[in-house]
């Protein structure tokens, strides 16, 4: 046994991504076990690996961890990338969960059919644009400072670049009018452990092809 | 200004039921301001209140905050409902989420069209009885405890008695196969906290019913 902590999901993003970027920068190596067909599941939730029989699931300090939420609550206070305080936990929270709701609609773009591709596409450039990035680039602008919470790196800066990234992967143009996100990317990415993670042969995962979605939806459906 | 907590939200349960439960499990009184049209939505946003232009919106400690689960994890931290240490909330966040995911169907079937409602409501009863109420009777039964996590009251069970109630309101008899669950249910509806919010004129909301759905579509649909 190595004492990494172990990686269980298929080898794409998905919702294993941000514990993969999480992990990453907080300097942690890990070991992956990806599934690649509907028996590696199977076999997974028969021998009572998956609490809820979900998937992602990650062994760490001798637990297994399922659920993404609890699994990035949990590396975030281990690695000190969840503020000083109460106060400061709330903060990084609300950010978080505002950018899971946007990774959550970047992510269901792929699967999104044909007749519906375009007007999701313009939800998706219309909520990061109008609701979610003018919030991020405001608070920035407020403080001033190289972080969004507390002086300090943490999960919300984490998160916020990991989906900054995404939504230039679907309109490469869309920080245009976020001056201070477009720095934030910059100062964030040049961070040691993070630019490890973003340079080729790292454990980063490509987007989702539609190629691969009957793939994914064999082992899941 | 009273110093207690000022819930915003639609008079109903929807994402803010939880908050309230948990709230009322720590015996803290809070004040509710309720939407009724969409323009006092918009003024919400106008006055830029609302940090995602979305509601649960909780006013607590100089805060306006956001998100449900934010708020939820502030209380249960604020009021020594998550755990004496990391690995203790890890299993609380861990029970926390998978007990979110089931409510996740209960909170969208309103909202379902009727020629779905069979098959979501059955879906549910499926969820519950196989994959959810399973492991916390496990769980009870492997340590004998009170309590899910740590022998102490925590977030995990208020969540847990929640969901209990609110699926037996659709499937009366989901509990048949669960003694342990069965156990807690009774255990948790007599902690004085929970049983005050369980008893009539409480802030506890009713399910939701037609005029709910209307209300929340006529403040939120574009």
């Amino acid at each position: 046994m190595s004492g990494k902590p172990k990686l269980h999901y298929f080898n794409g993003r998905g919702r294993m991504e941000s514990i993969r970027w999480l992990l990453a920068a907080a300097g942690v190596e890990f070991e992956e076990c990806f599934l690649e067909t509907k028996d590696d599941l199977t076999k997974l939730q028969k021998d009572g690996s998956l609490l809820f029989q979900q998937v992602p699931m990650v062994e760490i300090d001798g637990m297994k961890m399922v659920q993404s939420r609890a699994i990035g609550n949990y590396i975030a206070a281990k690695y000190n990338l969840y503020g000083k305080d109460l106060k400061e936990r709330a903060l990084i929270d609300m950010y978080v969960e505002a950018v899971i709701d946007l990774n959550e609609l970047l992510m269901t773009h792929t699967f999104q059919p044909a007749d519906k591709k375009e007007q999701h596409f313009a939800t998706i450039v219309d909520k990061a644009t109008n609701r979610y990035f003018p919030v991020y680039e405001k608070v920035l602008k407020d403080h001033g400072q190289d972080f969004l919470v507390g002086n300090r790196f943490s999960k919300a800066d984490v998160q916020l670049l990991e989906t900054l990234l995404m939504a230039e992967e679907c309109k490469p143009d869309i920080l245009a009018k976020f001056p201070l996100l477009q720095s934030f990317k910059v100062r964030i990415s040049n961070i040691p452990t993070i630019k490890k993670f973003l340079q080729p042969g790292s454990q980063r995962k490509p987007p989702l092809q539609e190629k691969d979605v009957p793939k994914l939806m064999k082992i899941f459906h | 200004m009273s110093g207690k907590p000022r819930l915003t939200y639609c008079n109903g349960r929807g994402r803010m039921e939880t908050i309230r439960w948990l709230l009322a499990a720590a015996g803290v009184e809070f004040e509710e301001v309720f939407l009724e049209t969409r323009e006092q939505y918009e003024k919400l946003i106008k006055d830029g209140v609302l940090m995602f232009q979305q509601v649960p919106l909780v006013e607590i400690d100089g805060m306006k905050m956001v998100q449900t689960r934010a708020i939820l994890s502030y209380i249960a931290g604020k009021y020594n409902l998550y755990g004496k240490d990391l690995k203790e909330r890890a299993l609380i966040d861990m029970y926390v989420e998978g007990i979110t995911d089931l409510m996740q169907m209960i909170l969208m079937f309103p909202f379902s069209p009727p020629e779905a409602k069979e098959k979501n409501l059955h879906s549910i009863e499926e969820r519950a009885t196989n994959r959810y109420f399973p492991v916390f009777e496990k769980v009870l039964k492997q340590h004998g405890q009170d309590f899910l996590v740590g022998n102490k009251f925590s977030w995990a069970d208020v969540q847990l008695i929640e969901a209990i109630l609110t699926v037996e309101e659709k499937v009366p008899a989901v509990l048949s196969g669960f003694p342990q669950l069965q156990a807690f249910k009774i255990r948790m509806s007599n902690m004085p906290t929970i049983k005050k919010f369980l008893q009539p004129g409480s802030p506890r909301k009713p399910p939701a019913d037609e005029s709910y759905v209307e209300t929340v579509l006529k403040i939120f649909k574009k």
